[in-house]
């Protein structure tokens, strides 16, 4: 098959990543080796910090092995038992962190009440800060960034479909759909991103920016594959699908204006005002039909889905804080090539 | 399955926010204009504030000054979905 740039047609996986400490040294020595994982491994994968990068890289890899996965591996790693084990714990030191960061025992109304509203404090906002004050060059580390995620936009949460019912399932389906371009390829979310960034020069891959990606640039996209891969963490899922969309709408409004201030193209402008239109919708689907249906049928679940929401926040603010503080120093937010 | 007199269009009328209308749309403005929609549900603006009328932008929403100022201030535009 051809590599063809441009779109995410691309069907080429890239390549593995350099490790960025014991766990992610030993899982990619493991994976480019074909060999079994080293047996202090998953020792040291207790013990390195959840939020940390060589613990966030070896989860990424993890999951990535269930989405296009890398180039040169064997299909089957995705269910090696030793690196299932492997994951498991570097999991749940993810979400024994996230428990003790954010505020537990939350009604799903109280979780939503304050995104519901726009501050007027947008000090912390990087939409904020790219819509008045960023440069061409933020904007393309933004979409550097932003790109793990977008070019598999919607893919984490259809995990959560055969794990729900009803209203819940019918309004989670149709949002996807459209998500995935409503039956026309070209207006997958995820291929408008790689239009976005093609506008921008960057490389449209598909992971192409992982080695410049910070640890906090990979918690919001791994925390995705998290809840989305397991069905205890339902609840979770649809709390965290329910911030994004509601958030999505407001913020897209302010880099649409981004895009359009730096002159980053059509098909950049394009991917967030279809933003701006879609999430209005998509917010008021998710919140009626999806948490509500849900709840509906396992109220048991809300403190779950507030924890979704919350967390989510909780690990956007950290990547605001990252890009902020760099990018008003006058510094880049990439890791420097090495 | 197209809407029809077995299955008619369904309107939902929302507390707060937008007025939600199974697609395909067709809406006509005020002035003649004509904007079309094929998503599967479309959110009609009603609090007349949308820049992206006749379509919701979620400019209905209440504004608050934050409840403890400070450098923390939440990132309140997210990224999209």
């Amino acid at each position: 098959m051809t590599a063809i740039r441009g779109g995410t047609a691309t069907p080429v996986a890239p390549p593995l990543p350099r490790p960025d400490g014991p766990v992610s040294a030993a899982l990619l020595a493991a994976l480019a080796g074909g060999g079994p994982l080293a047996p202090g491994a998953v020792g040291d994968a207790a013990s390195q910090h959840p939020y940390g990068r060589d613990a966030q890289l070896a989860l990424y890899v993890l999951y990535e092995l269930h989405y296009r996965s890398f180039a040169d591996l064997p299909g089957d790693r995705e269910w090696d038992p030793d690196l299932l084990r492997l994951r498991r714990v570097l999991e749940d030191g993810f979400l024994a962190a996230l428990r003790r960061d954010v505020p537990g025992g939350r009604s799903a109304a109280d979780a939503f009440a304050g995104l519901l509203t726009e501050s007027t404090d947008h000090r912390g906002s990087v939409a904020h800060h790219l819509e008045h004050d960023g440069d061409l060059a933020q904007v393309r580390e933004y979409a550097a960034l932003r790109s793990l995620y977008h070019l598999k936009e919607a893919d984490p949460h259809a995990w959560v479909i055969p794990r729900l019912r009803g209203r819940a399932k019918a309004a989670m389906v149709a949002i996807e759909y459209d998500e995935f371009g409503a039956g026309r390829a070209e207006n997958v979310h995820a291929r408008l991103f790689a239009d976005l960034m093609a506008d921008l020069g960057l490389d449209t891959a598909y992971g192409r920016y992982l080695e410049q990606a910070p640890a906090e640039a990979l918690a919001p996209v791994t925390v995705m594959s998290l809840f989305g891969l397991h069905r205890s963490l339902r609840g979770a899922l649809v709390g965290h699908f329910g911030c994004v969309e509601v958030t999505s709408s407001p913020g897209s409004r302010r880099l649409a204006a981004a895009m359009r201030r730096t002159g980053a193209g059509p098909a950049a402008e394009r991917f967030y005002d279809e933003h701006v239109e879609a999430d209005a919708v998509h917010e008021q689907v998710v919140r009626r039909d999806v948490i509500g249906g849900l709840l509906a049928d396992e109220p048991h679940l809300e403190p779950d889905v507030a924890f979704g929401a919350d967390a989510t926040v909780f690990l956007e603010e950290r990547l605001a804080g990252h890009l902020l503080g760099r990018w008003r120093t006058g510094r880049s937010a990439l890791r420097a090539p090495r | 399955m197209p809407n029809g007199a077995e299955r008619p269009t369904r309107v939902v009328v929302t507390p707060d926010g937008p007025i939600l209308v199974e697609g395909p749309v067709e809406v006509v403005g005020a002035d003649g204009s004509v904007h079309r929609s094929d998503r599967f549900v479309v959110a009609l603006c009603a609090c007349r504030r949308s820049r992206t009328a006749p379509w919701c932008d979620t400019s209905h929403r209440a504004r608050r000054r934050p409840a403890r100022p400070g450098p923390a201030a939440r990132d309140e535009g997210g990224d999209p979905a």
